[in-house]
């Protein structure tokens, strides 16, 4: 017989033995069509590919800096408006208005969700106005807004928080909706109580809902907070970049996109953080 | 003791539902003195087409009865009467269980967000439910299992568990529907012993809904075999018979319920 090639297979995964992952005449257990296992901080790999394209676009001289600022004078303009103090300033600023904004769409689309996912009464009353809401373009409220709160910060955090709300309601209303008939039968069946009933049942039911909705929801904050901010403001990095542009900074201007880049990938991670942390009963693809 | 129409409106109206099970207050009613579980000319329909056309069904306090019957025959919509399950479903009819009813399903029905303790301890009061749901754990070989999420076992420890999570309550009427379909030939057999064991242990009155004529034998006391909505034959079946596979009148009843299914000709 000649020697076929080694087609062994490990009785583990290679990765889980040193002794196997060194050799290679061995291979996986099997073919596994989920995206295997787990790499910490992989997620950094897709935007480290874009930086290092705008990098490379820069320092050949393809990209013009007077389109697009060099990511070094970005770096540099942070240094100097950290050293000012600015930045920290307008970013405090920021980051209250979301996150004001944030928390009350957060405690407003779950509660009428939860209305309307558990009562008809609620359903037929809160259902309706808020698919009318969604209908309309959350930025297309703000000129009444501003007319009835007038331009301070009122009426930003509430141009958030309807914009937050939206997606919290309907995910959760479709996790709410989504529970399965059977684990309602159970919860009668062992006797729970309304309120132990929504504790055991609703909530944990309707949590990978409103986890969705709650990446929605987080994106929206500071897409909304954009907005207000270069309409009508005096302070936060919105401003900071509409006055950059009144005098022609493209650094500034790009220094105040790589920040809401930077907030909203921090945001996204730390809701995707919680959302393992709070199911990790589930078993998916994401692991 | 409570006793419910089965969640019609319309039974309400035809009077009062009374059990005389552990009832002291003397004004029992005749049908289902001393009983565990009565139900009297029970109807069920989905639509125009009556699934139960006058049940009539006792089960003795602490007696295992199975209830046969071909797919289809009305053998879930009978117990999830008892269990006060069929909300919307039309019909008439008199029911009174004990109060307390534990309910085992088919499937194991844990909830996935909840630890195994969690989902034994559902609905518990007492403040000492903790250590009572361990011991029920214990009692059905699952000790030490208590943190674990239900994916992270087999479907027969997940349905060990549902019956730990039915027992730990004390019932004076077990339901069971079909509890051991989902399971493969050799856990349904442990399974059946564990049953044995609960059920002595605990002494519950039992309705026990299989399609298994080998189980309903192994377990029950009584066989009730469901035919055209109604209970077509009652038949008991003694110790010795449930015991051995080769009593003398085992292969018998064996025949006589499978003739009762219509599996096979009567003519034996
Ligand atoms: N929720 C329902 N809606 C309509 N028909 C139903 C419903 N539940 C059961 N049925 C019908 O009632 C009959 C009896 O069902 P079931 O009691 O589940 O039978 P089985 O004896 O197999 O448990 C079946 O014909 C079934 O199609
Ligand atoms: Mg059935």
């Amino acid at each position: 017989m000649s020697a076929a090639p080694v087609l062994e297979r490990p009785a583990v995964e290679p990765h889980l033995d040193p002794a196997l992952a060194a050799r290679e005449d061995v291979r996986p257990t099997g073919r596994r069509l989920g995206p295997g296992r787990r790499r910490r901080l992989a997620w950094l790999l897709g935007p480290s590919v874009l930086l290092g394209l705008w990098t490379v676009s820069s320092a050949t001289g393809l990209l013009d800096p007077r389109i697009l600022s060099e990511p070094w004078t970005v770096v540099a303009t942070a240094g100097e408006l950290i050293a000012d103090g600015r930045l920290q300033e307008n970013l405090a600023i920021s980051a209250q208005r979301a996150g004001l904004g944030l928390f009350f769409g957060i405690v407003v689309g779950a509660v009428l969700a939860l209305l309307a996912g558990l009562s008809r009464v609620g359903e037929a009353l809160i259902d309706g106005p808020v698919q009318i809401k969604r209908a309309i373009p959350g930025l297309a409220l703000i000129p009444l807004l501003i007319l009835w709160f007038g331009i301070d910060e009122t009426m930003k955090v509430l141009t958030i928080t309807l914009g937050v709300f939206v997606p919290i309601y309907l995910q959760t209303h479709a996790g709410l909706r989504g529970i399965d008939l059977r684990y309602v039968e159970l919860a009668q069946t062992v006797g729970l109580s309304r309120a132990a009933f929504i504790r055991k049942v609703v909530l944990p039911g309707a949590l990978p809902g409103f986890f969705l909705g709650l990446r929605f929801a987080v994106t929206g904050a500071w897409v909304s907070l954009v907005v207000v901010e270069q309409i009508n403001a005096t302070s936060g990095i919105g401003y900071m970049m509409e006055l950059a542009r009144t005098y022609g900074q493209t650094n500034i201007i790009v220094l105040g996109l790589a920040v809401y880049g930077i907030l909203g990938l921090l945001s996204d991670g730390a809701v995707r953080f919680l959302e393992r942390k709070a199911l990790s009963w589930q078993r998916t693809l994401a692991g | 003791m409570a006793a419910h129409p089965g969640g019609l409106t319309a039974v309400a109206s035809s009077g009062t539902v009374r059990s005389a099970v552990g009832s002291s207050s003397g004004t029992a009613p005749a049908t289902g003195a001393g009983n565990a579980v009565s139900v009297r000319n029970l109807i069920r329909s989905f639509g125009p087409k009556g699934v139960l056309n006058g049940v009539d069904l006792d089960i003795a306090p602490g007696e295992f009865v199975a209830l046969l019957g071909p797919s289809g025959c009305g053998k879930s919509t009978l117990l999830r009467a008892l269990a006060g399950l069929d909300h919307d479903v039309r019909g008439s009819g008199v029911i009174s269980v004990p109060e307390r009813v534990s309910v085992v399903f088919q499937d194991s029905r844990l909830l996935p967000w909840d630890s195994v303790l969690g989902n034994v301890t559902l609905g518990l009061r007492e403040h000492d439910a903790d250590s009572r749901a361990r011991k029920a754990l214990a009692e059905v070989g699952l000790a030490g299992r208590e943190k674990s999420w239900p994916h992270e076992l087999s479907g027969g420890e997940q349905q060990r568990v549902a019956l730990a999570r039915s027992l730990v309550r004390e019932p004076q009427l077990l339901l069971a529907d079909e509890p051991f379909g989902a399971l493969d030939a050799l856990t349904r057999i442990k399974m059946h012993g564990l049953l044995q064991d609960l059920v002595a242990a605990h002494r519950p009155a039992v309705l026990l809904v299989t399609h298994d004529v080998d189980e309903a034998i192994a377990l029950a006391d009584r066989i009730v075999v469901l035919d055209s909505g109604r209970v077509a034959t009652v038949r008991t079946v003694t110790p010795e018979i449930s015991t051995a596979v080769d009593a003398a009148g085992h292969e018998a009843l064996r025949r006589d319920l499978l003739a009762d299914l219509g599996v096979v000709g009567t003519s034996h």
